[in-house]
């Protein structure tokens, strides 16, 4: 179980998601370093839940996660700022609904 | 003096006095991640000791606290085992000695929550909540210590070797013990050795660690016998609340 590290000799990184209590979805919270699965959730759960902050932890090898480039920014999300339409609060709501 | 108070004194001064032994790594960890971890495990024991002391204070009715009890007893009035004593050493040392603590104190932990105490039986299940994380942790590590490189094996074989003889002291019992257990408050200890090998065996079996067969040391922490290194432990942890009587932060 040799630790597998990256080239600055360090543990991988693994990216932290924690789910609040409530039934919220999982929120990025953090990295972490750590040799192996279990270790990532180990420190994942010392060094992001120790105030009650999650009901559930998931953590991902930062290596898995394709992030959109920033060059990519532009092409990618401009197109939906001038699409208000695509807002529900676009449409009027029709007389006689009085209950949604 | 109760036998019921003189018992809640070794569970409470076992939790103390390794979690002020854990607490001086704080900011030494290897790696940020495990210094977070390792701090956290000192808190939850420190947090435990200062409910095991909370009820041995009302139940001795002396009118002293956990604090009282924590900061005002010399040497020779702890009752922990000698083994959370010992100095933290490396981080193999650290780890190995939180590993077998941890695996006794969950079989300890287990019994005495069903005591007909219900104070004490709370403290026990909250307890031994905290202390499954912490064998968890620390079963992880000497799991990676042991099949890590050529030079963790050695670390960890030698800090098992060297901690092997105190765990005889898990199991001692004396008349307190005997109170305590015929009282309905706690396991037999001699009852804890067979889970307790089981246990320590597949974990080390895991982590390619021999099981050390060195007999056990004439250890006497319960009688308030210690070895050198508690004076200088409790000298540290003492000092602010006996320079400065009754300060309130």
């Amino acid at each position: 179980m040799t630790p597998e590290t990256n080239g600055a000799g360090q543990w991988p990184l693994w990216e932290v998601f924690t789910q609040p209590p409530g039934g919220k979805p999982h929120e990025h919270a953090g990295s972490v370093h750590a040799p192996d699965a279990e270790v990532a959730m180990q420190n994942a759960r010392d060094v992001y839940t120790r105030r009650g902050e999650a009901v559930s932890l998931w953590v991902v090898p930062s290596v898995a996660i394709v992030a959109s480039a920033p060059g990519d920014a532009g092409p990618f999300f401009d197109p939906g700022n001038d699409k208000p339409y695509r807002h529900p609060q676009f449409y009027k709501t029709p007389r006689g609904i009085k209950v949604f | 003096m109760s036998g019921l108070f003189e018992y809640l004194l070794r569970l409470g001064d076992d939790r103390l006095i390794l979690g002020q032994r854990n607490a001086e790594w704080c900011g030494h960890g290897p790696i940020l991640e495990e210094d977070i971890a390792i701090a956290n495990i000192a808190l939850d024991q420190i947090g435990q000791a200062q409910l095991f002391l909370t009820l041995a204070g009302q139940v001795e009715g002396a009118g002293r606290d956990a604090d009282a009890l924590a900061y005002w007893r010399g040497e020779t009035e702890f009752r922990n085992l000698q083994l959370v004593e010992l100095p933290r050493g490396d981080f193999a040392f650290t780890m190995v000695r939180q590993f077998l603590f941890s695996a006794w104190s969950h079989f300890l932990l287990e019994g005495v929550a069903k005591s007909a105490h219900q104070d004490l039986a709370g403290i026990a299940a909250k307890a031994g909540k905290e202390n499954r994380y912490h064998l968890r942790h620390a079963s992880s590590w000497v799991v990676r210590l042991g099949g890590g490189t050529d030079e963790s094996h050695r670390r960890a074989q030698s800090a098992l070797d060297e901690l092997w003889p105190w765990t005889v002291e898990f199991f001692g019992e004396d008349d307190t013990d005997r109170a305590a257990v015929a009282a309905g408050h706690a396991p037999s200890p001699a009852g804890l050795k067979a889970p307790w090998n089981a246990m320590v065996a597949e974990v080390l079996g895991q982590a390619t660690l021999t099981v050390p067969t060195t007999p056990g040391r004439m250890v006497s922490g319960r009688q308030g016998r210690h070895t050198e290194y508690l004076g200088h432990l409790l000298a540290e942890m003492q000092i602010v609340a006996r320079s400065h009587p009754g300060a309130t932060w």
